[in-house]
């Protein structure tokens, strides 16, 4: 069954893939800004996941190895913002800039050594007999693990969010640095804890295209997904299930355009690719027109410094 | 460990010495970077910072390259600045930058190949015009919808990429190229050619540009009723709306200044130094121009200087690049490195530091 060209399960499978790495990213900064944390470094906290997973899938041979580098790179970029913020109380935009700037200088002079080089092959998972179901088994359950580990870290974000004590004192931050500071919280540690959560998670999602995607380094790799991540953050109003549904919204425009582009379609290349940033921006419009006033969601918090006076 | 003490107002002296106490950080911590690579600290330091513009071989090449690579930078920090200064986060002057050029390249072409002396003029206002229509793009979704504008202006600088590749590839391809992308060379079409105004100082009219937007962006912040509201706006905003100042106005107005001074530097950049719309003209300035903006301080003459010292680093990378193998990659991460120590150490200018040693904080 086709239409044009085109495979609906495989188109299927291939958006879920490609939503990967914007989803990732999306949920760690989901918690960061959760935490009243603004940070725009997530496009330099993936490139340098990216290029640090595959130089130690590389170096190591085994994915998983590259994945826990990407997290730790990821991670260690946050610290640094953390530091920044948290500590020397510096201004958020600004420093969410400097760690993009930071990172895509530094992410190009690791990845110098790597250009051209193949990544490990993740294997994917296969599930037995339901691998084997006509439509679903490509759909579902034929898919590498970072494809599940992401859907489950959404759950796990939400249920942390919704139903424990961390999850009350995370959004307590976030909500009011002051009160929450009078109840005795360590605003900074918390959010320290959440950034470090967040470049994480950027790490993995930048991962995910150097060793899985693509799977190669090239200089930029990630091509804006951090940007996007930030926008699907917004788009889905700070709630962790709508995170999952923008990123396959996004995911799938991303494959429709490439499928478009490979089969010819009479829409030159270069429009095909400036779409998802297009229909990003569009997203961002509808979304904020419909809020009326204030922003529903956003953490009272967000973006603001805390520095305990007494 | 220690305290912070908010001062009252920001510490004057600090306001000068923390940018030249980031350089000095960023040159202990890139020279370890570069030994880290396997590279002299000390030689790659001084081929950076000091043989562009002293050593006997390299300074009649450089010291010109000085002001053709700081034109853009000061250009584009210029308008970021005020944006800056009252909340207003342009951030994808980059996008402007490739519109102004595409604009200003597109009316030099139209012409081509007559010679009048309208052209340049005329392509000056159409890239002054183009980064202008793509900063208003996020400005008028600013104010219209309250979308937010550092999402959307840094979005548009990845549609406007594409679209310096599509007109690198179609549009504006220079028929007579055998097929090559890339337009004709605006730089060898004298009627639309911003060619160097005094020969081996590297002064054309994009500097010149410059030089004109530091004056008066100094008098507007001075001197201006408009200047005293960006900043007003910035330091206090609730203040500023009792003061009747009105915020929707004040973004179309930063956005517009800060893009049309990118498409500005764009339109120049494309006619003189890089001569051609091509799929790799967009090099990155609106981006350091940020860095430059935060390293001067946000001050006209602070960003002059900044501009400066960011082009020395750009040329001194070259240099490094030919004479040491340093790799251009580490020049970018240098420079990310600057704005994250001018960042750390703008704390001294608004907070005392207090040691507590052994006492419990009080």
């Amino acid at each position: 069954m086709t239409f044009g060209g085109i495979d609906p399960a495989l188109l299927i499978a291939s958006l879920m893939v490609a939503s990967v790495p914007i989803m990732l990213a999306a949920i760690g900064e989901l918690v960061v800004e959760k935490a009243g944390v603004l940070n725009l470094g997530v496009e330099g906290m993936m490139i340098i996941g990216a290029v640090c997973g595959l130089a130690a899938a590389v170096q190591s041979g085994s994915p998983v190895v590259g994945f826990a580098a990407a997290a730790a790179g990821g991670a260690a970029l946050a610290l640094i913002f953390a530091f920044l913020t948290q500590t020397l109380l510096a201004n958020q935009v600004a420093t969410g800039l400097a760690l993009t700037l930071f990172g895509l200088g530094l992410s190009s002079l690791i990845g110098q050594g790597f250009v051209g080089v193949k990544p490990p092959q993740t294997e994917r998972l296969t599930f037995g007999p339901l691998t084997d179901l006509p439509f679903l088994g490509k759909v579902l359950f034929h898919h590498d693990p970072i494809v599940y580990l992401s859907i489950a870290i959404i759950a796990a974000v939400w249920a942390v969010l919704k139903y424990t004590r961390t999850g009350l004192i995370l959004r307590a931050v976030g909500e009011n640095h002051d009160a929450a500071h009078a109840l005795g919280y360590k605003v900074q540690r918390v959010r320290l804890l959440a950034i470090l959560f967040g470049g994480a998670m950027a790490g993995l999602g930048g991962a995910y295209i150097s060793l899985i995607r693509v799977p190669q380094w090239t200089d930029g790799i990630t091509s804006g997904a951090g940007w996007i991540a930030l926008a699907i953050v917004v788009f889905a109003s700070w709630k962790p299930w709508r995170v999952l549904l923008g990123a396959y919204l996004f995911g799938g425009i991303t494959v429709l355009q490439l499928n478009l582009q490979a089969a010819g379609a009479r829409i030159p290349v270069e429009y095909l690719s400036m779409s998802p940033y297009l229909i990003t921006i569009l997203v961002l419009v509808i979304m904020s027109a419909n809020r009326g006033r204030g922003a529903i969601g956003a953490p009272a918090s967000l973006g603001r410094n805390f520095h305990a006076s007494r | 460990m220690f305290t912070l003490e908010k001062r009252p107002n920001p510490s004057r002296f600090w306001t000068v010495a923390t940018p030249v106490l980031a350089v000095v950080l960023t040159m202990i911590a890139g020279g370890i970077m570069f030994a880290m690579l396997g590279k002299d600290p000390v030689a790659a330091i001084r081929t950076i910072f000091w043989d562009p513009l002293f050593d006997p071989q390299f300074a009649s090449y450089s010291r010109p390259q000085l002001l053709v690579k700081a034109g853009p930078l000061i250009l584009i920090a210029i308008g970021l600045s005020l944006g800056f200064r009252a909340g207003i986060w342009n951030i994808g002057a980059e996008g402007q930058y490739i519109m102004g050029a595409i604009f200003g390249a597109a009316v030099g072409l139209a012409f081509y190949p007559d010679e009048h002396w309208f052209i340049l003029p005329l392509m000056v206002l159409a890239g002054a015009f183009g980064g202008w229509l793509w900063a208003m793009i996020p400005a008028i979704l600013r104010t219209r919808f309250r979308t937010n504008e550092i999402l959307v202006s840094l979005l548009l600088v990845y549609v406007a990429q594409s679209i310096l590749s599509s007109m690198a590839l179609g549009a504006l391809r220079n028929p007579e190229g055998g097929g090559f992308p890339g337009s004709r060379n605006l730089s060898q079409y004298p009627a639309a050619a911003n060619l160097e105004l005094v020969a081996g100082t590297g002064m054309h009219w994009g500097v010149v540009a410059a030089f004109m937007a530091v004056i008066a962006a100094y008098v507007l912040l001075q001197r201006h009723i408009l200047g005293f509201h960006i900043r007003l706006a910035g330091q206090a905003p609730r203040a500023a709306r009792f003061a009747g100042v009105n915020p929707d106005r004040l973004v179309l107005l930063c956005f517009g200044v800060s893009g049309a001074l990118a498409g500005l530097a764009g339109l120049f950049e494309v006619a003189g130094p890089a001569g051609q719309i091509s799929i790799d003209f967009a090099s990155g300035y609106g981006f350091t121009a940020i860095i430059v903006a935060f390293l001067g301080r946000l001050n006209p003459i602070g960003i002059l200087l900044a501009g400066l010292l960011m082009a020395l680093t750009y040329i001194g990378g070259e240099l490094a690049q030919f004479m040491l193998g340093l790799p251009s990659a580490a020049i970018q991460a240098f420079q990310g490195m600057l704005l994250f120590f001018l960042l750390a150490v703008d704390l001294l200018t608004n907070y005392r530091i207090r040691w507590a040693f052994g006492r419990a904080a009080g």
